[in-house]
């Protein structure tokens, strides 16, 4: 009791300056082991201090608190403490102790789920993450949890939020594979398959010394993505891909690969008919949705085709020719893609005929051009990055050591040895 | 005029007599009309010497009489075999071939001809055993006499005679249809070839022989072997080289390449060259290919204003006919002779498997070149011209259009073909944007990788220290 209120008293007076807040953080440490040991009469000291100034030590105390598992009422009084810490926490004082941090989200996040409303912890994870962050280009263990609520709470745009940073530094791999995995998840659920595309094609080109799970159902999602948004899909996986990867995830996703074989036949019968045989094995790994999107994508295919080769056509040619099965579907595809913005065109009902305009885009427009300069900054600080990159690489003393060492020689000189090690 | 003049006969039916042409001339003047006909109902077959011609029936005899050699007994056999529906000309080939075949030493064919003949033609064909056996005997004979000879000759180390030797052995083996020993004699034959001439006729027995056999690959090599020697090559062994590659090319289904050869044959060919190919047939294969494969400037260049090949087109008039048509856009007609001349077409031992590609191609192109100088076209008068239905043309266009071969757009609905031609600036701009798009997002992810091996290795060598 004495040294949990003489913790107290240390954290309410260390609290003020950078200096004493290092000495805190060293006192804490010390006192971990018994704070833990007092973990059921540590809720009401909570009380006593204030999350926004006594930041590291309230996040000790919360992390001792949450140390043994909780039960259900016991995490209904505990949520609304660990949320309203997370909003008014300081992020210097607990970026000094990121682990307790993160392991107290985490727990938050069990707890939310345990109570079965996620969406209680959509905010307080996103206030989380943005605090726990060093840059936004730094990917967090807490990055993945933050997706994983907002998939189950459906809160897709939050989550979109997140994603539309760009990510360099990854303190984890297993992190960045969530990460990209959720995410992909998300950028599906919102339709926005091209960003969908791209960060479950991170997934599976990543490094990775054998293959994983998160791996093996990304190529999944990611062969499905594929041929809804390019229409085709090529197994050959690009030369950066580990060669774990190249050689074992073919193996795991046969049917996949063998649908999206089916798909470039071109043959809306047979798609129909492979998707009916195996729907239990889809529905198994939670993608009949997607699958399903898929097939409806090649009657899609077909009549983008269609505006290549035809002004105008009857209503009952494109059924014939897209294989559906009257005037009256054909109508409502098309009717639906005009919407969707994928094809432009007027339908004509009463000869039954439909008109195929060229895309208005005339590249002439004020929104155009900004695009364009945008796109444009957005490269030129890109190649800035990759410059200063590869200028601190070529600085880097282990690179220097092994280019040193097998660098060619032309001159009488170049046969010195290199130093292996720069004591600076 | 004929002496069986009728006045309704379409005048294509003549052949132009030009000097050195291996046939019997019938009539003796050697008019050809320029008017075209587009009707295909002739009349009589018997003495008129036209070989390829519209619509009838091949003259199997004269087309025979343009052949010697063992390449007369092939073709002949091929058309008996593919013209199971005419047992008429059946029969008249394979009687042909009879013959052919009894003037030679070739006891298999023989047997093989008296086979298939079952009997049917009159107890002359009959298999005539001791034909046969006195045959096999003198070949026996023949063969010690020849490697008693050759081994003397080679005690001796008289190179010329070797030569000589194999050469003998090698137009022996081919005489009795051991095609594969004849190859080998004569290849034999050119370690011991000293001047220039004896390598031309080696390379040209070997050419022979190859293709009897079909490996076209060894004719390929060995015109070429052929074609570098030092000395000039007199016009007709020239011509006979080319024509050997321009096969060549044909059966590896090279169009472009089999027409420029045949266009380049000289026309001092004639006859001489009768036991693998007539000048009718470097017209036929030359002008058929050249239709496919050629655009408009070569054709005209190459093929109309040819003075060279002009001469063999004569001897078939209907090709020339057909080009010209082609080239003058009566698509029609051209259509209309092309139909025609196919059934005769197909019983071409060379020919026959590539008529179809060849046809699609040509009547592609027609299509093509049709729309190509026009903004807008109706396809009902499209169609007429074809002579096709409109539904079956959209489909051909349509087609053609998804191959990118046409660029323009169909309205189903008024039945109009609208020239369509991609707008330059716009298509600039869709690919800037997706290039830089793509150049975004790999940059991207290679920073990540970049990254990540970075934390893996950092990660490797601190487990090390």
């Amino acid at each position: 009791m004495n040294s949990l209120e003489g913790v107290v008293v240390q954290i309410q007076g260390l609290s003020s300056s950078a200096g004493d807040i290092s000495r805190l953080h060293v006192i804490l440490k010390q006192a971990e082991e018994s704070l833990r040991s007092e973990s059921t009469r540590l809720s009401p000291i909570l009380n006593q201090l204030d999350p926004s100034n006594h930041s590291l030590g309230y996040l000790y105390i919360l992390e001792a608190c949450t140390s043994a598992p909780v039960s259900k009422e016991q995490a209904a009084t505990l949520v609304p403490y660990i949320a309203r810490f997370i909003s008014y926490c300081a992020p210097e004082q607990i970026r000094l102790a990121p682990e307790k941090f993160i392991a107290v989200c985490k727990r938050f996040k069990d707890q939310v789920m345990l109570l079965g409303t996620p969406m209680r912890g959509v905010a307080p994870l996103q206030a989380a993450v943005r605090k726990l962050q060093n840059s936004s280009e730094h990917l967090t263990t807490l990055h993945p949890e933050f997706l994983l609520l907002c998939l189950l709470a459906k809160c897709y745009k939050t989550g979109l939020s997140i994603l539309e940073e760009d990510i360099f530094e990854v303190d984890q791999p297993r992190d960045l594979f969530l990460y990209c995995y959720y995410g992909g998840m998300i950028c599906i659920g919102q339709k926005r398959f091209r960003k969908a595309l791209e960060l479950l094609h991170n997934v599976v080109t990543a490094p990775m010394s054998s293959i994983n799970a998160i791996a093996v159902e990304a190529y999944k999602k990611y062969i499905l993505v594929s041929l809804i948004h390019n229409g085709q899909f090529s197994t050959s996986l690009p030369k950066y891909t580990s060669s774990a990867a190249q050689r074992n995830l073919k193996n795991y996703c046969q049917s996949y690969i063998e649908l999206a074989n089916s798909y470039s036949t071109g043959k809306i019968a047979e798609l129909e008919q492979y998707v009916q045989t195996n729907g239990e094995k889809f529905e198994s790994d939670n993608n009949l949705g997607l699958v399903k999107q898929v097939v409806s994508s090649m009657y899609k295919r077909n009549i983008q085709r269609l505006t290549q080769t035809y002004l105008t056509l009857s209503l009952q040619d494109i059924a014939n020719t897209v294989q559906l099965n009257s005037p009256k579907e054909a109508e409502m595809h098309v009717l639906q893609m005009i919407q969707d913005g994928e094809i432009f065109a007027t339908i004509n009902q009463k000869d039954g005929m439909v008109r195929f305009l060229e895309d208005p885009e005339q590249y002439k427009s004020c929104e155009m051009i900004e695009r364009i300069d945008s796109s444009i900054q957005r490269i030129m600080s890109l190649s800035r990055k990759l410059t200063t990159m590869e200028e601190q690489m070529s600085c880097d003393p282990q690179y220097l050591a092994k280019a040193g060492r097998e660098r060619q020689r032309f001159d009488f000189d170049d046969f010195d040895t290199v130093p292996q090690k720069f004591n600076i | 005029m004929e002496p069986e003049g009728s006045p309704s006969r379409p005048m294509i039916d003549e052949i132009h007599s030009n000097g050195g042409i291996n046939l019997c001339d019938g009539d003796g003047d050697g008019d050809v009309d320029d008017e075209p006909s587009i009707d295909a109902s002739t009349t009589t077959t018997t003495n008129n010497r036209r070989i390829i011609s519209s619509g009838e029936q091949l003259d199997v005899e004269a087309y025979g009489g343009l052949y010697q050699g063992r390449t007369k007994i092939m073709r002949l056999l091929f058309i008996a075999e593919s013209c199971e529906g005419n047992p008429a000309m059946r029969l008249e080939a394979l009687r042909m071939a009879h013959d052919e075949i009894k003037k030679g030493e070739n006891t298999q064919l023989y047997r093989e001809v008296v086979q298939k003949i079952d009997g049917k033609l009159g107890s002359n064909y009959d298999m005539d055993s001791t034909w046969c056996d006195s045959v096999d005997r003198r070949a026996d004979q023949k063969k010690e006499k020849l490697e008693n000879e050759l081994n003397a000759y080679r005690t001796n180390l008289i190179k010329e005679s070797i030569r000589m030797g194999y050469n003998d052995f090698g137009d022996f083996y081919y005489a009795h249809g051991a095609l594969g020993d004849a190859f080998k004699s004569y290849v034999r034959t050119r370690d011991y070839c000293t001047t220039s001439k004896h390598i031309i006729h080696m390379c040209l027995s070997a050419i022979l022989v190859s293709i009897e056999m079909g490996q076209f690959t060894h004719v390929t090599s060995y015109v070429s072997k052929a074609e570098q020697s030092p000395e000039a090559l007199d016009p007709i062994t020239a011509a006979k080289l080319r024509c050997a590659a321009g096969l060549a090319h044909l059966e590896a289904k090279k169009y472009k390449l089999a027409a420029r050869k045949f266009l380049e044959t000289g026309s001092e060919l004639g006859s001489h060259y009768n036991e693998v190919i007539a000048p009718q047939d470097v017209a036929t294969y030359g002008g058929l290919c050249a239709l496919a494969s050629f655009d408009r400037a070569e054709l005209k260049s190459k093929v109309i204003d040819n003075v060279n090949f002009r001469n063999f087109l004569e001897l078939v008039p209907e090709v020339r006919e057909l080009i010209n048509d082609f080239y003058s856009s009566h698509y029609a007609s051209c259509l209309d002779y092309l139909g025609n001349l196919k059934a005769n077409l197909l019983l071409d031992i060379h020919l026959h498997d590539h008529v179809e590609t060849l046809y699609d191609q040509i009547r592609n192109k027609a299509l093509i070149q049709y729309t190509h100088p026009f903004v807008s076209v109706d396809l009902q008068m499209m169609a007429n011209a074809f002579k096709t239905s409109v539904a079956g043309l959209e489909k051909e266009l349509e087609a053609l259009i998804t191959d990118d071969q046409i660029q323009a757009r169909i309205d189903s609905h008024n039945k109009i073909l609208y020239a369509r031609h991609a707008d330059q600036r716009n298509a600039t701009f869709q690919r800037v944007l997706q290039t830089g798009n793509e150049f975004d997002r790999d940059v991207r992810s290679m920073l990540l990788r970049a990254n990540l091996i970075k934390h893996e290795y950092n990660l490797r060598a601190a487990r090390k220290h």
